[in-house]
């Protein structure tokens, strides 16, 4: 187990969920084949069978929607399938406003039932389309990375540090705080641009004491991630090689662009940021400030910098 | 408190600034006696050095006594008089274990930056631009020295701070320019630039045994204080063809081992040749003008040593390496780690081997520091080293 790759993360890892889509897709069977089998039966159900042109129409509804359930039912990509729906539904209401305008007392009552109906199902159609999106678009936003550092200090004592994950924002710019809920879960907080928090709820799934830390975020997380650390002994005597492979998926969105800006322009230089300060709190017991830089571990310290004087006390 | 900053290039002006404060456990406070204007500070001071910005506090060579002491400081405390190395080092990385302390891996803040301009980051340097850490430096009444624990040297009374303060930087670099030339009995050392790094290395030359000391420059007030203080003989370059008179001098051998302690901002007796470097540096195609180090390499005997302690920042343009490699030299080079000299050197003095303040030719109140930048700067009334007293 030595590629992050290797822990699954359910938002990613699993298919792409297609079951809302693939039901959809027997909707549309049924409602298809209906609408060609029965024609009659159908107008009369739904209150439109004295509408002038309803016995034309409805077969060619019918064919659509066997088209959408071709596509649903067999298409690589459900989740754009989900899309033709939701066009369908749009037709389908300006059909069934323009019925509804010409129709009367009981048909009249009909037809309202079918539209509400109908504009449930479109709810219905746009919210599986959306999801099935996102989760396909968080897929193909990915990011990985393996970056390492070498401490002066021992395997032992560098795992000790950092499985007390409470350790981490000590170091980890953008963290908060981690509190650990027991011994294996831990909920996270990210520091965002403009105030604004992310956070995450962690599993440790895979502890080898002084050897290396598994760990990835509970099912339900908007921020997607899981992580592997492993403690080398550094060859020559020289402490251990401290290796962290990331795996994340911001989100896309507003939320998305906060964690993006989280991680700066370059992901990669943050995480090596945040493990260089690693290696200070091990070697010289703390992070090292300047007065050009007096944040600390501020994301920002890079980027901002500033005059060496020392702040006064108002501006620290 | 007062503080010289840097107000962009060819500006330095002594401002009000609040006092420093203890940012980290083993952080102390030094109250300032004695800093020092060093040739690097010029190369800030020129504008050569990136990433400085307008207010930052300069110097890197400073002494004092301490006022405030972080908790995790014990080997200090209020009262105790100390000069401090200029590269901050943590003591406790690979680096610093092994003695390199300019090369701290912990010292710099601003690592992520100075790794893309030099692939690692050395250490963080007191006054010495944001690449190297962003500290505030000592040219001012007060500074916030980082792992206090580590750096600072006890100075016991009997050492005035003419001398001790000179264990902050130019004495350990001199120093280590000439110990990295490992010398042997019979040997001929020639060195590169007579300001106050060189005109020490070619004192510790001596000290360590050199037959005969060479020193080129070409300030004849600086080449008689290298005749009078380190025992040499000297070239002046805008006279004299520098590769000619080392053959004849050493019977056509070449020194063997050469000091260069000039850096990035070198002169040359040749007006064509110094043209082109300018003319490349001021449209940043090589940061340096390396007159110095390519002459050291030509002029140094095969299988000989290419010591460099003076201050280069990035890329060299036109290296020897023809002659280099075919010649069997060898280089060697770093910022001083002046940890390791401090006690060693200091003892030196005590035991009245040497005493460096010969380099020192200006004291100055701190107020007056514009004025010891310019004329530094400009060589004026015969400058070698300017001491700023607080």
């Amino acid at each position: 187990m030595n590629r992050v790759d290797d822990v699954l993360l359910p938002e990613l890892d699993g298919p792409v969920p297609a079951t809302l889509p693939r039901a959809l897709g027997l909707v549309s069977l049924a409602l298809g084949v209906g609408a060609l089998a029965a024609p009659r039966s159908l107008a009369r159900l739904t209150g439109v069978d004295d509408s002038p042109g309803a016995q034309e129409v409805i077969p060619a509804v019918g064919a659509r929607e066997l088209v959408h359930a071709v596509g649903l039912l067999t298409g690589r990509r459900p989740a754009g399938w989900a899309w033709t729906r939701v066009a369908g539904d749009a037709l389908d209401l300006t059909l069934l406003s323009r019925a509804m305008a010409d129709s009367r007392g009981e048909r009249r009552r009909r037809v309202a039932l079918t539209t509400a109906a109908v504009a449930g199902i479109a709810a219905l159609d746009t919210a599986v389309a959306i999801a099935a999106g996102r989760a396909r678009r968080a897929r193909a936003r990915v990011i990985r990375m393996e970056i390492a550092v070498t401490v002066n200090r021992s395997p032992a004592e560098a795992y000790r540090f950092w499985r007390d994950m409470e350790n981490l924002p000590t170091f980890m710019a953008h963290l908060e705080s981690v509190r650990a809920d027991d011994l294996r879960r831990s909920h996270w907080v990210a520091r965002g641009p403009a105030g604004r928090h992310v956070e995450w709820d962690a599993e440790i799934i895979d502890d080898q004491p002084n050897r290396s830390i598994t760990w990835r975020s509970l099912p339900g997380t908007r921020v997607a991630n899981s992580g592997r650390v492993r403690f080398v002994p550094a060859p020559g005597d020289r402490g251990t090689e401290v290796r962290v492979h990331l795996r994340y998926a911001p989100p896309a969105g507003a939320l998305g662009r906060a964690v993006a800006k989280l991680f700066g322009e370059e992901p990669e230089q943050q995480v090596r940021d945040d493990l260089r300060r690693f290696k200070q709190v091990l070697e010289a017991g703390e992070v090292v400030r300047s007065e050009g830089s007096p944040n600390g571990i501020s994301v920002r310290q890079q980027a901002m910098q500033r005059p060496a004087q020392p702040l006064p006390a108002s501006r620290r | 408190m007062k503080a010289t900053a840097w107000m962009g290039a060819d500006s330095v002006k002594v401002i009000d600034v609040p006092d420093p404060t203890i940012m980290n456990a083993r952080d102390a406070i030094v109250k300032i006696s004695t800093t020092a204007i060093c040739g690097s500070d010029l190369h800030l001071y020129h504008g050569y050095i990136p990433a400085m910005r307008r207010g930052d506090i300069l110097g890197h060579e400073f002494m004092g006594e301490v006022v405030e002491v972080g908790p995790q400081v014990r080997n200090l405390k209020p009262g105790d008089r100390v000069v401090v190395p200029f590269p901050i080092a943590c003591g406790h990385c690979s680096s610093c274990q092994r003695g390199l302390y300019s090369v701290c891996e912990n010292s710099n803040p601003n690592a992520g930056i100075a790794e893309k301009v030099m692939g690692h980051s050395p250490a963080g340097i007191f006054g010495y631009s944001h690449l190297l850490g962003g500290y505030a430096g000592g040219q001012a009444e007060y500074a916030r020295v980082p792992f206090a624990d580590v750096g600072p040297l006890k100075v016991p009374d009997d050492i005035p701070d003419d001398q001790a303060v000179l264990l902050a930087d130019v004495f350990p670099t001199g120093y280590m320019g000439a110990e990295m030339c490992d010398i042997r009995p019979g040997q001929v050392i020639a060195v590169w630039g007579a300001g106050p790094v060189g005109l020490l290395a070619a004192a510790s030359a001596r000290l360590l045994g050199a037959e005969r000391v060479i020193v080129i420059d070409r300030f004849p007030y600086r080449l008689r204080l290298a005749e009078e203080h380190a025992g040499a003989e000297t070239i002046n370059y805008d006279e004299a063809d520098v590769l000619d008179t080392l053959n004849e001098m050493t019977a056509g051998r070449g020194p063997d081992a050469c000091i260069d302690a000039v850096g990035l901002e070198g002169h040359h007796g040749n007006a064509a040749l110094y043209a082109y470097d300018r003319a490349k540096q001021a449209t940043r195609t090589e940061t340096e003008r390396p007159f110095a180090l390519r002459e050291a390499i030509l002029a140094c005997r095969s299988g000989g040593v290419v010591s460099v302690v003076g201050a280069y920042g990035g890329v060299v343009d036109k290296f020897p390496m023809g002659a280099f490699m075919n010649r069997s030299l060898i280089m060697r080079t770093g910022q001083c780690h002046v940890q390791r000299y401090t006690r060693p050197l200091l003892e030196r003095i005590q035991r009245g081997e040497i005493d460096p303040s010969f380099i020192v030719s200006h004291r100055l109140p701190l107020r007056d520091a514009p004025k010891g930048y310019k004329i530094f700067q400009k060589k004026q009334d015969d400058c070698t080293k300017v001491l700023l007293t607080v």
